[in-house]
């Protein structure tokens, strides 16, 4: 079950999209993901969807695999769903007691549905497609020039490097905490939400230690390796734009524009 | 009692990227009172057959009986399955949770419906039976013991279930020679009392020699040897060439057995001593 969340994985490829420079991919994903405020119809939308798929078709990725990543994310786009379902004001379609489902409720409810998919799909999308290594880089690289103004980017990119690096360890430590304590007989699916919640402190606690422990010994190794922050540090592997980026930001333009233009197509949501 | 396991098969990632067949038509048993070694280099499988052995793991085909109870076909409650068949994991000292060292031992027991002074007697002879001072621990934080004393403080939480079968997945992995020693006599103090069987996976070929009754080889997801200690360990080729190897002292015997004619088959120490003396004495 903790196994199937894909958010944040790599998705090991050689697709022209896995080749594009990193700053590329942030700087694409970031836009996707402002664009799809921006969208105000479920014709923008369709734009979204077909850019998006277009993306996963060069990527390879098997779409199965990007679907799998969001079963997990699942309950939250329906609690919003419902959510907003309920709480819209405008033509009734059914009513009872305190629950009145209107017209205008349901269509915000898919239309916030819809963007939520685009938006999880879209960045995990990023980190499918780019190494961690790689994405942490660009990112500095993108960084880089307000570390002028103070914003220590080679930290930033270095935080974000052991949050990505470490995602898969705790997941299959907390698989790990949670086998042996069923194996002591802890029941996780049943009972009233009060007795769930007092259901994970068991695996909590083991849990935060792990990661103590796990980031006790990272520190302690990288000190053994001298590490002395980002300055005067160099990479083994520079980072640079080629062909392929110059067509994706073409690419990226032709979208936002197709984008705006959507909004003029049909009335706002 | 006894647990039998026939054409086990379990896939990981089944029809994703890094799709592999952990466990390939794995097929056993063992008998009532056996303490059984599992051996294998890393990766084999072996950690993936523990978790089908009390329901953790459902395998793609094939089926585990515990007792002559059939628990993969659903219709078993896992609870009691988890009751009878004890798992301890590696490193099981980071699962404890608890603030006292009494209180995550009972934390199975609790599971179970235990109370009051029934779940009492059972933490303080758990704790006892792994060889802790029940009234220096029960009061103390599990984290501010000892190495070794946690691993024990962690084994008692799971043999306070009272399992008919006890599974310790690397029970001594990195421990020092004391307590490893410790946990040693601890498993034999434990099969000893609670007659239970004992199923558990080393990478020290001593280990294994000197306390099991039965061994199982496991080579990529499937049983390559199975056997006495004895039978297994005359296989020294086939053992090298899968990464594992004989014991120590077999090893010093062998070369021993080739200079010599001493023609001994020991696995340990005080086997090796007794053959080698019995041969000084026949050559007087």
């Amino acid at each position: 079950m903790i196994r199937d969340i894909t958010l944040g994985q790599y998705y090991p490829g050689k697709s022209a999209i896995h080749r594009l420079d990193a700053r590329t991919k942030i700087i694409g994903t970031l836009a996707f993901i402002i664009e799809l405020f921006v969208v105000n119809n479920f014709w923008g939308f369709l734009v979204a969807v077909v850019a998006l798929f277009t993306v996963i078709g060069i990527s390879k990725v098997p779409v199965k695999f990007i679907f799998r990543g969001l079963t997990a994310v699942f309950l939250i786009i329906a609690f919003t769903f419902i959510i907003n379902m309920f709480l819209v004001e405008g033509k009734v379609l059914w009513h009872w007691g305190i629950f009145t489902i209107t017209y205008e409720g349901l269509k915000r409810a898919s239309f916030m549905a819809v963007r939520l998919i685009l938006l999880i799909i879209g960045s995990s999308m990023l980190t499918l497609c780019t190494k961690p290594i790689e994405l942490t880089d660009g990112l500095e690289k993108l960084l880089k020039p307000f570390s002028k103004i103070g914003v220590p980017s080679h930290e930033i990119a270095l935080m974000m490097t052991i949050a990505l690096r470490f995602i898969p360890t705790l997941m299959e430590e907390t698989d790990k905490i949670i086998k042996a304590q069923e194996a002591r007989g802890a029941d996780f699916d049943s009972g009233n939400i009060i007795q769930r919640a007092k259901s994970l402190i068991p695996i909590l606690i083991p849990l935060f230690i792990s990661s103590f422990r796990i980031a006790q010994e990272l520190a302690l190794a990288m000190e053994a390796r001298c590490y002395h922050g980002g300055a005067g540090r160099t990479r083994m592997n520079e980072i640079h734009f080629g062909r392929g980026d110059a067509w994706a930001a073409v690419c990226m333009v032709l979208f936002l524009g197709v984008i705006i233009a959507s909004r003029f197509m049909g009335a706002a949501i | 009692m006894s647990i039998k396991v026939s054409d086990l098969r379990y896939v990981y990632n089944p029809g994703m990227p890094g799709e592999t067949v952990a466990l390939d038509d794995v097929s056993f048993e063992i008998c009532d009172g056996q303490i059984c070694g599992i051996i294998g280099h890393t990766g084999s499988g072996k950690s993936t057959l523990l978790q089908h052995l009390n329901g953790l793991l459902k395998p793609v085909s094939g089926d585990v009986y515990v007792d002559g109870q059939c628990i993969t076909d659903g219709s078993t409650k896992l609870v009691e399955v988890r009751r009878k068949v004890g798992l301890v994991f590696q490193y099981p000292e980071y699962q404890l949770f608890e603030e006292t060292v009494a209180k995550d031992v009972a934390f199975g027991p609790k599971n179970l419906g235990l109370k009051d002074e029934e779940l009492d007697a059972t933490v303080r002879e758990a704790i006892e039976l792994v060889g802790l001072d029940y009234e220096q621990v029960k009061d103390a934080s599990p984290f501010e013991l000892s190495g070794g004393m946690k691993r024990r403080a962690a084994i008692a939480g799971v043999i306070a279930m009272k399992p008919s079968v006890l599974i310790l997945d690397e029970p001594t992995a990195g421990l020092d020679p004391k307590a490893h020693r410790e946990i040693l006599a601890m498993i034999r103090r434990i099969h000893e009392e609670m007659g239970c069987i004992i199923i558990f996976v080393s990478h020290n070929m001593g280990d294994i020699a000197s306390m099991c009754d039965k061994v199982l080889v496991i080579n990529k997801g499937k049983i390559e040897l199975e056997g006495t200690p004895q039978e297994v360990y005359s296989e020294k080729a086939k053992l090298e060439e899968i990464g594992l190897d004989v014991p120590p002292i077999r090893e010093i015997i062998n070369k021993i057995n080739a200079a010599t004619e001493l023609n001994s088959d020991a696995l340990t120490a005080e086997e090796a001593a007794e053959d080698i003396k019995n041969y000084i004495q026949c050559r007087k």
